[in-house]
Order: C-alpha cells, then sequence, then structure tokens
C-alpha cells in the first residue's frame, strides 16, 4: 500500500495529479458561472449580476451549456475519485468527533485517508446534485417544448433545480472556506497539487501513512 | 408591447417599489365572452393577427371547426371548439374565445425573473415587454391557462396584449371590435361583471340553462377575461378551462418559503463562517512536525 513515488523533495508530497488539478477548475470555473447567473435569476436583488456578466439573455443562453461542462467535468471527478469516497468506520467515529474539528482540534480527530468523511459527503452531495441539476435543468432548457399534460413535470422541475442549487451553493461556501481559509496548504495543493508532509500527517493521518509505509524517506 | 399612457403596478423580477404606483387611478377592464351566442365564424383571430401585425400563420384542420390545436407566439386569439355529447344524447357545440385571462394574481409574472418582462397595468393588463424578456420560459411554468409561447428565433415569449395600444386611447380591442353576433363585450370589471350575471339569469331562466353562470375564477384573484357558460360546473368541457386555476403549487412554494428558506440559510450561512473564522481562525499545523518525528 505505499506510494512512494508520491513524495516529493524537500518534504512535499504529491497530493493531486495534473489531470485531477485541471479537472478541478473546470468545474469550479462552470459552478462559479452557474451560480451567479443561478442567483441573478433567484433574486430581483441580484438581476444585476447577469447584467455585469454580459446581460441576462447571455446568461440564459449560457447557463444550460455551462451547466452540461459542469456536468462532465462532475462525470469525470467521479471517474477519478469515486473508489476513494466510501463511507467507512474511520467517517462514522469522525462524524461523531464533528465538534472537535469544528473547534480545530485536529489531533482528537480520528486518523482520515485521502479524504476525511466531510470531503467525502461534499463529492457525493457534488455527483447526486449534478444529476439532479441536469435532469431538471434539461426541462427548464426546452421549457416550452413540454406538452401541456406533462406540466407537472416543469413544477418538479424548478423546485428542484431551485432547491439542489442551494444545497450545493451552501457545501460550495463550506468548500471555499475550508479550502482558502481554514486549512493552510488546502489551495495550493489544488494549484500546484503538493502538500507538505506535516499537513499529510495532521489532516490525512491515513493516506499520509499509506504513502510513507514502510519507506525510509524519515531518515 | 406599447406601454403608452398606462401606469404600471406590478413589475415581474423587480426589486424594491414600483415606480408611479398608486399615482393614477384607472378602471380594471375586462373583456365579457359569452360563449353561449359565439357562432364560431373566427373574426376575432383574424382581428387579433391583423391588428397586431402578426404574419399569416399555418391552420391544421382536425373535422372540427378549430383553426389549430393551441394557441402560437403569433397567434394570440383562438377558437377552441368541442361537440359535447348531452346526457340526453343530443349534441352541443361549445365554442370558446381562448386567449390571455390576464388574471389580478397572474402567475406568468409571479414565475418570471427578468426585471420588466412583465408588467401590470393599474387596469389589470398583463403585458410582455419583449426588449426586457429573456426566453427563459418561467412564465409558461407560472402560468395556469398555458398562454405565453416562445419564439424560437427571437428566444422571447409573446401573448395577448389586450391590444394594449388601442385600449390605452380608449379604443377597444381588436377582437371585440369585430364580433358580428355581440358575444364580445369590452369595459369595466364591474359592468362586465353585471352584464355577465344579467345574462346568465337569463339563461337559467328562460333558455333552460339551469347551470348558467360566469367562470371569473377567485384562484387567480379574478381574470381581465370572463366567461358567461351554459354549465359553470363543467369549464373543463369548454377546451380545457381549468375549474379552479391557481398559480401552481410549486411555483408559490419556490417563489415564497424556498426563497427565503434559501436566503436566510445562504446569508446565514456566510455570516456563520465568518464567525467562525473569528472565533477559531485557521486550523494550525506545525510545519516542522514533518518527517522528522515519522517513521516511528
Amino acid at each position: 500500500m505505499s506510494h512512494p513515488e508520491q513524495l516529493l523533495p524537500h518534504g512535499r508530497v504529491l497530493r493531486y495529479e495534473f489531470k485531477e488539478r485541471m479537472n478541478h477548475w473546470v468545474a469550479a470555473g462552470s459552478f462559479i458561472y452557474l451560480m451567479l447567473t443561478g442567483l441573478a435569476f433567484w433574486s430581483p436583488w441580484l438581476f444585476w449580476i447577469a447584467s455585469a456578466l454580459g446581460g441576462a439573455e447571455l446568461s440564459r443562453m449560457l447557463h444550460p451549456w455551462i451547466g452540461l461542462v459542469f456536468f462532465v467535468s462532475v462525470c469525470y471527478m467521479f471517474a477519478l475519485w469515486s473508489s476513494q469516497m466510501n463511507f467507512d468506520s474511520v467517517d462514522a467515529a469522525w462524524w461523531r468527533s464533528l465538534n472537535h474539528y469544528i473547534r480545530n482540534e485536529d489531533d482528537k480527530m480520528p486518523p482520515a485517508g485521502r479524504y476525511n468523511a466531510g470531503q467525502k459527503l461534499l463529492f457525493w452531495s457534488f455527483f447526486i446534485g449534478a444529476i439532479l441539476l441536469l435532469a431538471s435543468g434539461v426541462v427548464l432548457w426546452f421549457t416550452e417544448s413540454l406538452p401541456w399534460s406533462l406540466r407537472w413535470v416543469r413544477y418538479i422541475s424548478v423546485v428542484v433545480h431551485a432547491g439542489t442549487a442551494l444545497l450545493l451553493i451552501g457545501n460550495f461556501m463550506i468548500h471555499i472556506y475550508m479550502g482558502v481559509f481554514a486549512e493552510r496548504g488546502a489551495f495550493g495543493s489544488v494549484i500546484r497539487g503538493d502538500v507538505s508532509l506535516a499537513f499529510a500527517k495532521r489532516y490525512h493521518p491515513g493516506w499520509y501513512k499509506e504513502i510513507v509505509g514502510n519507506s525510509d524517506r524519515s531518515k | 408591447m406599447s406601454q403608452a399612457t398606462l401606469r404600471i403596478q406590478k413589475i415581474s423580477g423587480h426589486a424594491g417599489t414600483v415606480p408611479g404606483e398608486d399615482t393614477q387611478r384607472e378602471f380594471t377592464v375586462c373583456k365579457l365572452v359569452d360563449t353561449t351566442t359565439c357562432i364560431g365564424c373566427k373574426a376575432c383571430e383574424v382581428a387579433c393577427v391583423e391588428w397586431n401585425d402578426m404574419p399569416f400563420s399555418q391552420t391544421t384542420f382536425d373535422n372540427t371547426y378549430q383553426t389549430m390545436p393551441d394557441t402560437r407566439w403569433n397567434y394570440w386569439n383562438l377558437i377552441l371548439f368541442n361537440e359535447h355529447e348531452r346526457e340526453d344524447g343530443t349534441l352541443q357545440w361549445l365554442m370558446r374565445k381562448h386567449q390571455c385571462m390576464h388574471c389580478a394574481e397572474p402567475g406568468c409574472l409571479e414565475a418570471c425573473p427578468a426585471d420588466g418582462a412583465i408588467v401590470q397595468y393599474t387596469n389589470g393588463v398583463v403585458d410582455f415587454q419583449q426588449d426586457h424578456c429573456i426566453g427563459c420560459g418561467y412564465c409558461v411554468t407560472g402560468c395556469p391557462f398555458n398562454i405565453p409561447k416562445f419564439n424560437n428565433v427571437t428566444k422571447r415569449m409573446y401573448k395577448c396584449s389586450l391590444c394594449t395600444d388601442r385600449v390605452s386611447q380608449g379604443l377597444e380591442p381588436a377582437c371585440i371590435k369585430s364580433c358580428p353576433t355581440g358575444c364580445l363585450h369590452f369595459g369595466s370589471k364591474d359592468d362586465m361583471k353585471f352584464l355577465a350575471e344579467k345574462r346568465a339569469k337569463q339563461l337559467r331562466d328562460h333558455f333552460g340553462y339551469e347551470n348558467a353562470g360566469v367562470y371569473d375564477p377567485p384562484g387567480v384573484g379574478g381574470t381581465g377575461v370572463i366567461y358567461v357558460l351554459h354549465d359553470a360546473t363543467k369549464p373543463e368541457l369548454y377546451g380545457g378551462l381549468p375549474s379552479n386555476p391557481t398559480i401552481p403549487l410549486a411555483v408559490k412554494f419556490w417563489k415564497h418559503p424556498l426563497k427565503w428558506l434559501g436566503n436566510v440559510a445562504l446569508v446565514g450561512g456566510l455570516i456563520g463562517l465568518f464567525a467562525h473564522y473569528l472565533k477559531f481562525g485557521p486550523k494550525a499545523h506545525d510545519e516542522s512536525d514533518a518527517a522528522s518525528k515519522e517513521g516511528d
């Protein structure tokens, strides 16, 4: 189980390879556009966002296409990461210790693997959310083509689309907060790909062990 | 369409108050359609297409007296035809002039996200402003009468404007003007209600239509088009006129509780995250606690 090839010089360790980072930013860029234009349609008080992004007609035209980009990107994420996202017994213990996690008492947390339980939940929420948004979004995209007898599909779609988007925006806010502000080194990992061994050991001890394993790197 | 001199009382997708609200008093206008005297001549259909300067539209023959299956983006007014077999086996031809109902509480306007794309004038007319329309189609979801229609070329929605350009100049709508039997009337809502009830009573008292009545559905706050029906207990017979139309529950839920819940959750979440940072700060780890101690 040892992955010494992920060890980099100067006490660094590779966390995300190029394809993971690239895909992350395709998803991030498309999600941010979808969120902003979506919020513009969500509330009259935010309609100005669409004006700032080139006008609401353009937003209405591009939102579905960017949505497809986002969906494809999430599918690729699924291909890359889903095998590492299964919940296990450590995750159950992790949830029980959430209180410590919130208080930044990471030394009291059960040893998370490459992803902790919160990250796994984020992953699945985005994967399932993307499917729901695509399904309801296609209905809203071609809403006028739907026959009158199937109008209930439209009714379900507007609620599902808005509700799912709200949940994902909530998760997105937590994700940004954790990645950019709360966990130093996390943002760099998805830009340059590496974290320090100290970072790995502190936040992802299971993963750390997996990489360092029996290698004599520590000498 | 043209706003002319009309004041506005409701604006779609609009943040804040309605400019000019309550600065002018107007009669609520209303079309009265007496289905019992409609002969299905289609003069109103032609007048609508003519006045609103819309191109000739291909018709569909389906062995009835109906011009086409449904209204189109450039065909706002359609006589729906139904050959109804009564309980005693006799036939009855039901014809209803189908167009935008100009609801007092318009579902299209409620659902529309584009600022000013749908307005309701002080006289009650609900009007689409295509220059502000973004073509999202939410009005289709909001409407309980299947009225707004999409133009795939201009990417905008269209429907009956109640001849706003004529009405604002004191004229009656083109359809009313063209009706040869006098089954169409136009005036203030109060006058039309009075006339409609009088006609319904006449039908009940003298013509044997004991269920004759007026269709002015309260679920959408009443409509700017009201019908006299031979049988007001079965409006569905008249080309699927809904018996109790309301703004769809999903649209109400989406635009009210979900919106408030969502806004509170999002703003609360932002404040919560900021407060978390102030209280607990970033997670800290000792960078020197690297490989040196590991491996033991």
